[in-house]
């Protein structure tokens, strides 16, 4: 008798390697499942068990450990493991535990090795994971782990917390510090005879001296209880990477103390996370400095699509993955400046090579375009050193083109000689937007108020931003002009299963999240940095200055930080889905491939802009002053 | 006829025992000799067999079993390799509404056998298992009721209801003050919503032997929230 196992056949079929296989084999594979449920926290096998079963995850997340209790890997819906096992030794090499309740189907060693034997794509497959992720086992090793969802925090550690008594004088402390080249210290209650530091009580760090102390003028034989910060967040050394990157950024803390049975081991910074992760690209982007040719970086930049991809997977935030993206970006410009002052020469005349825009802002993603321009020495001659230059914007921009960074359809870009300009030129043209505000004029060069430069005498870039930020920053017709502008883009009102609701009641299929939520949001917060001469280029950075400048209503900085973190967090994500299911990644959401949560955070999202547009509309009226 | 559904049979041994000596048909004869589980055994010892059906209505008097599914498992392990699916040949007409529920429609049905005919292969699954099904009044009424009507007997034996374990459960967590000023009301108890609440998948409903594993896997579930494999079966059956 022939049983249909519907529910079964449908979801093996649907997964790799499986999706392979020929329909007759495909039944046999599912006749022999077996199915198990366990509940969150199980142990599913034990090293060196016996091993005669392929696991299949059904539902769930399943943790695979290493022998030395370090987390390997991380599975859910659809993956196999168990594969190792049953091609070596019969014994389980890696245990396995769940993290949440999961069902498995559990494949029997039999099926598994006659699949082995009659496909090769399914051997291929096993067999493939295997060496892959051996080479990722070593790589990880090399260089201490690569993850942060895989990585603990005590692999971030070097060296013990200073702890220190709480009626030391500033100075005493701030002396010990610098003594010790540490940028925070433990304080501990000095009644309690405790070097271990058991019972601390507060943290010190370089800003509360800084801000709370040098700011203020207070005497430095104050007690350094008085300005110690009391309200401490901590976390033990098992805790994962991200985590506490997710607690830093959730509470706006630059330290955290990394405790073990209740002592403080050591502290973490946020510049140790930083630097962690971006190891990640740094591989990548030392890549890009040894390719000879266009065509070579070219062939490269197909796997910026994969390094995009694991950052998002190793649950990076938009922060860190612009940041690496956009580092990439100015590579591939660097390199490609090279390779063209190679070909044609070195330059009659110093230069500068400008980034704009997203890449400017340190928050480039994976569908972007070249914005890019040059400053040019005064000395500049048309009839002499035109051709040069003309032909090193080319050789760049095409090259750029051919690594991914489409052509800018605005023409804002090096090879466009309106682009190509002095210094002098640039600063008359700044000041020509800035005093003259016309908001026509102004809608195609919000670009150019994120500037920084890629290549030459960058310090040009850096006199350029100081030069834009001395007459924007009291110039109210011109702010005015700016966030009339930054308002032209408005956030939908919500979202339903399938389709976007407009604020004219319209409904639309999809949403690009570029267009209607990161950019109008990077545009507003653009104008609050320039009413505040703030120096930021990233949008996040610059919300650090506009909340300390204190412009906006309370809460509501922290408000936009958020929304800006969750719109940039699901536009990565739906990237990097689409290139992994091999569909060209853009920045179109259908709401009927985001989850529940995604509709409604984004919806929440959207209101956040929505009421801060407002909230510009109010602040910057050119005839208020 | 009998309500068994709410009568407690204190000791499902002797009473299955009474009934191989009461009955006259062979097969029925045959099924229960074969007995059951001591009373005291553990879950962990115990094979089970998840069973659903498909029906023409409600009523097990005037409806009847138009497919059946069942599973073999263990606490540990629901074994697919010996799932069974069977269409029934009904006593009534097939009527619209029905069809539109489960899909079963007159030409699957075009030469399935009459329950009778299968009736020796399914009591030979069942025997000496206990069987587990999510809502018993369609399993064990329709069982029973049908084959009254067909061979003049009726079948009872133990069973496990999946459903009956989701109600206490939802009954016991919003029992207490806070939860009833709280407005706690009771999850919803049928097979999908249950499943939810311990992270189970969703599936295509209303295919008997789907229905079948996910009553399995929902037992296997709810075993391991609320019971342990050292839970003797007496504390469970019915």
């Amino acid at each position: 008798m022939e049983v249909e196992l519907l529910e079964i056949q449908d979801f093996i079929s649907q997964h790799a390697p499986f999706d392979q296989l020929p329909e007759e084999a495909l039944a046999d594979v599912v006749r022999s499942v077996e199915i198990s449920y366990y509940r969150a926290e199980t142990n599913i096998i034990d090293f060196k068990d016996d091993i005669n079963e392929l696991y299949m995850i059904r539902s769930g997340v399943v943790e695979i450990y290493r022998r030395n209790g370090n987390l390997y890997n991380r599975l859910d819906q659809g993956k196999l493991f168990g594969q190792m096992g049953l091609l070596t030794s019969n014994k389980v090499r890696f245990p396995a535990k769940t993290t949440k309740d999961t069902l498995l189907y559990c494949i029997p060693g039999s099926v598994f090795y006659d699949l082995c034997d009659r496909f090769e794509s399914f051997a291929d497959f096993v067999e493939a994971e295997d060496s892959t992720r051996l080479k990722q086992a070593v790589e990880n090793k090399s260089d201490n782990g690569n993850a942060l969802t895989t990585s603990k925090v005590k692999t971030l550690l070097t060296r013990e917390p200073l702890i220190l008594p709480s009626d030391s004088s500033i100075q005493s402390v701030a002396k010990i510090m610098a003594e010790e080249s540490q940028s925070a210290a433990l304080i501990k209650d000095p009644s309690i005879d405790d070097q271990e530091g058991y019972s601390f009580v507060g943290l010190i760090t370089e800003h509360d001296l800084c801000a709370k102390v040098i700011a203020s003028g207070l005497s430095v034989e104050t007690p350094v209880s008085e300005v110690m910060s009391t309200e401490l967040m901590s976390l033990d050394h098992n805790a994962y990477i991200f985590e506490a990157m997710l607690i830093m950024l959730r509470h706006n803390v630059h330290h955290l103390p990394i405790m073990k049975n209740k002592r403080p081991i050591g502290l973490i910074e946020v510049s140790d996370i930083i630097r962690y992760e971006s190891q990640n690209s740094l591989l990548f982007v030392s890549s890009i400095f040894q390719q000879q040719s266009t065509e070579d970086l070219a062939q490269l930049s197909v796997q910026l699509k994969d390094c995009f991809v694991r950052m998002v997977n190793e649950d990076a935030n938009s922060h860190m993955v612009g940041r690496a993206m956009s580092e990439i970006g100015r590579s591939f410009k660097q390199r490609l400046l090279e390779l063209a002052e190679e070909q044609f020469g070195p330059p009659p005349i110093p230069y500068c090579f400008l980034a704009l825009g997203s890449m400017a802002r340190d928050e480039q993603l994976l569908v972007t375009d070249q914005d890019n321009g040059l400053i040019l020495d005064n000395s500049y001659d048309e009839k002499l050193h035109g051709k040069y230059f003309e032909k090193l914007s080319h050789f760049v921009c095409d090259g750029l083109d051919a690594c991914g960074y489409v052509y800018c359809t605005g023409e804002i870009m090096a090879t466009n000689p309106e682009y190509r300009k002095t210094q002098t030129q640039w600063e008359t043209c700044f000041t020509d937007w800035i005093d003259n505000p016309n908001p026509k004029a102004l809608l195609n060069c919000n670009i150019f108020f994120d500037l920084t430069g890629v290549y030459g005498r960058v310090k040009w870039a850096e006199q350029l931003n100081a030069f834009i930020l001395r007459r924007a920053k009291k110039n109210n017709r011109f702010l005015a002009c700016m966030a009339r502008n930054a308002l032209n883009r408005k956030p939908p009102l919500g979202f339903f299963k399938d389709f976007v609701m407009e604020n004219d009641g319209r409904h639309n299929n999809s949403i690009n999240l570029k267009r209607r939520g990161t950019a109008p949001l990077a545009d507003l917060i653009r104008v609050h940095a320039l009413a505040i001469g703030s120096q930021s280029q990233n949008s996040f950075d610059r919300l650090e200055d506009i909340i300390e400048a204190g412009i906006l209503p309370k809460s509501k900085g922290a408000d936009l930080r958020h929304a800006m973190e969750l719109i940039s967090l699901v536009r990565l994500r739906h990237q990097s889905l689409d290139v992994e299911s091999d569909i060209e990644p853009d920045n179109n959401i259908e709401p009927e491939n985001m989850s529940d949560l995604e509709r409604r955070n984004l919806k929440d999202a959207f209101l956040v802009l929505s009421n801060a547009q407002n909230f510009l509309k109010y602040r910057y009226t050119a005839n208020k002053f | 006829m009998h309500n068994f559904t709410n009568k407690k049979i204190l000791n499902w041994n002797a009473y299955l025992q009474l009934q191989a000596q009461n009955c006259k048909d062979s097969r029925l004869k045959t099924f229960y000799k074969t007995g059951t589980y001591h009373d005291d055994t553990l879950l962990k010892d115990i094979e089970f067999v998840a069973l659903d059906f498909e029906t023409t209505g409600l009523d097990p008097k005037q409806n009847s079993i138009i497919s059946i599914g069942l599973v073999p498992f263990t606490l540990n392990r629901i074994f697919c390799n010996q799932a069974k699916k069977w269409y029934v040949n009904p006593q009534d007409k097939l009527e619209e509404e029905s069809v539109i529920i489960h899909g079963i429609t007159h030409s699957d049905l075009k030469g399935a056998p009459d329950l009778r005919r299968i009736l020796n292969q399914l009591l030979d699954e069942l025997a000496g298992k206990i069987v587990v099904v999510h809502y018993r009044n369609i399993e064990r009424d329709f069982l029973d009721l049908n084959l009254r009507a067909l061979i003049d007997e009726g079948i009872i034996f133990p069973v496990i209801d999946t459903m009956q374990i989701e109600a206490e459960i939802q009954n016991k967590q919003i029992q207490g003050f806070f939860n009833w000023l709280k407005g706690k009301r009771p999850g919803s108890i049928r097979l999908g919503n249950s499943r939810l609440r311990y992270n189970l998948p969703g599936y295509q409903p209303h295919d008997a032997l789907t229905d079948a594993i996910a009553t399995a896997e929902l037992l296997q579930a709810q075993v391991s929230y609320y019971y342990s494999p050292e839970t003797p079966i007496k504390n469970i059956w019915l």
